[in-house]
């Protein structure tokens, strides 16, 4: 019993860390932007496949998984400049960027996956540089570990810069922060890109981690990062931005832990994105209801 | 003060909204503004008359109609973007909220405010140094601010938030200070204490300042000239000598005589 609990723990520790990257990207678009971007079920995806491919094609797997940061943040680029220079909805920017990201998926990969199960990953390189088992789930909270407090430092100093800060002051008042001198647009295709590089950072490690990528990977993927990230905001109210970091990775946890659990439990796999999805709408209708029971006043709904 | 240093020049400024449809409106009717260094001007006049619209033309929100120049200190600037006239141009809105950013604390606000139009990099936003600029910054308002940098400023009262917007608007030292109704939204005490507050800051740093207001006690008392526009047009513009000694009676027999119609704006006349 113990050992099972200890197993499902140490599983929902090692995805909270690699889904914590995602729920910190789409807490950078959604939260420190204002921007709701739907990029992100296309730029997991395309951070697998890209890194799948390139190992199969004999590349080093850390630099395949650099090269999948950098086709992420190429992705969110373009989707700040559909909105920033073309005017485009956000919205509908990032829908029309998860679209057409999977078309270009399936070209990358030349097919609907790739199998990466005699390839040698970097789970592969860190178990025998510490001498342990490929599969070990110590290895893989190990580099999850590493890379959340890598992007985690340099997020927390980076929001902190002249340009970070800026950046955050993008998603709270943009007004505000043109009439200071900073070109809104600028921050909206920085952000952008951060967001959709750490996403694919992500994709990369879970197709290296699972043995494979499909074009299917990156599905509710955004569902999944809000999920995490009103979690985090619900069980641990951030201000400031170490804690919001923070509040999204531990979100991301909660959230895991909660399907491995129910996974457990018997609950068949594929009613997990239903759930989530009625989750998400829960969490946020919830607020809404109070407040129309308690008569307060409340914007329109938002159709954009 | 003998020979005066033109800082801003309007020439030919109209602007037209929504042109070609029956809501089609002349906001700004050809202006010609001259204003000087550390001129203080008041501007008043009725609701439509186009005195935001013609701050934020100066602003660079939209550009104005073809023909249309802004002179800043000799360098014109009428095609650069808002953000990039941000060097020139320090404002103050009648929303606290738009002033200042909610989520952030006031030490944050202050740091993005200070590097009004420079170029932004990867240094700390704050620092030591730029903390006891804050503090000398805040510690004149007399509000208690200096000592809750890490205040979030969304949980300051709207007065507050417009002292913090102020000093926003000025840390940098702009040429050009605007105050488009920056008292109107706040309560009757609280409008006073920002009112001296302004008073204070464009005294000390010598801001050239315009300040939009609807009370023309307020537009009497302030500043060393005063505007009233009227359908786009400044119809009235008083120097230190002319104003001296006017009444409100005086002014409203002035806008009466230069627009040709009986002064009925209650919200103004509520106030008198």
């Amino acid at each position: 019993m113990l050992s099972i609990i200890g197993a499902v723990l140490s599983f929902s520790f090692y995805e909270g860390l690699v889904f914590g990257l995602v729920a910190v990207g789409v807490y950078l678009t959604l939260r420190v932007l204002a921007f709701p971007d739907l990029t992100v079920d296309g730029s997991y995806t395309l951070g697998g496949a890209t890194t799948a491919v390139l190992i199969v094609h004999g590349v080093h797997p850390f630099l395949a998984t650099l090269a999948a940061i950098g086709v992420g943040l190429c992705a969110g680029l373009i989707t700040g400049v559909l909105n920033a220079k073309l005017r485009l909805p956000a919205l509908l920017a990032g829908i029309l960027m998860m679209v057409g990201l999977y078309s270009i998926n399936l070209r990358i990969m030349s097919g609907a996956n790739i199998s990466l199960l005699r390839q040698v990953g970097i789970f592969d390189i860190v178990a025998k540089f510490l001498g342990l088992s490929g599969g070990s789930v110590v290895v893989s909270i190990i580099i999850a570990l590493v890379l959340a407090v890598i992007v985690f430092l340099i997020l927390n100093w980076f929001l902190r810069t002249e340009i970070g800060m800026a950046l955050r002051a993008s998603g709270d008042n943009e007004q505000m922060v043109r009439s200071l001198g900073v070109d809104t647009d600028k921050n909206i295709m920085l952000g952008c890109s951060i967001s959709n590089g750490l996403v694919a950072l992500a994709g990369a490690i879970v197709a290296q981690g699972q043995g494979f990528a499909d074009v299917g990977m990156g599905i509710g993927m955004i569902v999944m990062g809000l999920a995490s990230v009103i979690i985090g905001e619900a069980l641990f109210r951030p201000m400031g931005v170490a804690r919001m970091l923070l509040a999204a990775t531990g979100g991301a946890f909660v959230y895991r832990l909660m399907l491995t659990i129910a996974l457990r439990l018997g609950m068949a796999p594929g009613d997990i994105k239903l759930i989530t999805a009625v989750l998400v709408i829960l969490a946020l209708a919830i607020p809404f209801i109070q407040k129309k029971l308690r008569h307060e006043w409340m914007p329109p709904a938002v159709r954009w | 003060m003998s020979e005066k240093k033109s800082l801003l020049q309007l020439k030919g400024i109209t602007k037209i909204f929504s042109r070609g449809t029956v809501d089609e409106v002349k906001a700004l009717d050809n202006i010609n503004l001259d204003v000087n260094a550390e001129d203080y001007i008041t501007i008043i006049g009725s609701n439509g008359a186009g005195k935001t619209t013609m701050l934020s033309a100066i602003a660079g929100v939209f550009p104005p109609e073809r023909g249309g120049k802004i002179i800043v200190n000799g360098v014109d600037i009428t095609g650069l973007s808002e953000y990039k006239r941000a060097t020139y141009v320090g404002r103050v809105y009648q929303d606290p909220n738009i002033g200042t950013a909610a989520k952030m604390t006031i030490e944050e606000n202050l740091a993005m405010a200070v590097l009004r139009g420079q170029t932004r990099g990867l240094g700390a936003a704050s620092n030591k140094q730029r903390r006891e600029l804050f503090h000398s910054a805040l510690a004149p308002l007399g509000l208690g601010l200096e000592d809750r940098l890490n205040a979030f400023v969304g949980t300051l009262s709207s007065g507050q938030r417009q002292a913090v917007a102020l000093v926003m608007a000025t840390i940098s030292k702009p040429a050009l200070l605007l105050l488009d109704e920056h008292i109107a939204n706040l309560d009757p005490r609280t409008a006073q204490v920002v009112l001296q507050l302004t008073e204070m800051i464009v005294k000390k740093e010598k801001i050239t300042t315009l300040m939009v207001t609807h009370n023309m006690e307020l537009a009497l008392r302030y500043g060393n000239r005063l505007i009233m526009m009227h359908e786009g047009k400044i119809v009235v513009d008083l120097n230190q000598e002319q104003r001296a000694g006017l009444t409100i009676n005086d002014l409203v027999a002035a806008f009466e005589q230069a627009s040709g119609r009986r002064f009925i704006e209650d919200k103004i006349l509520l106030r008198r």
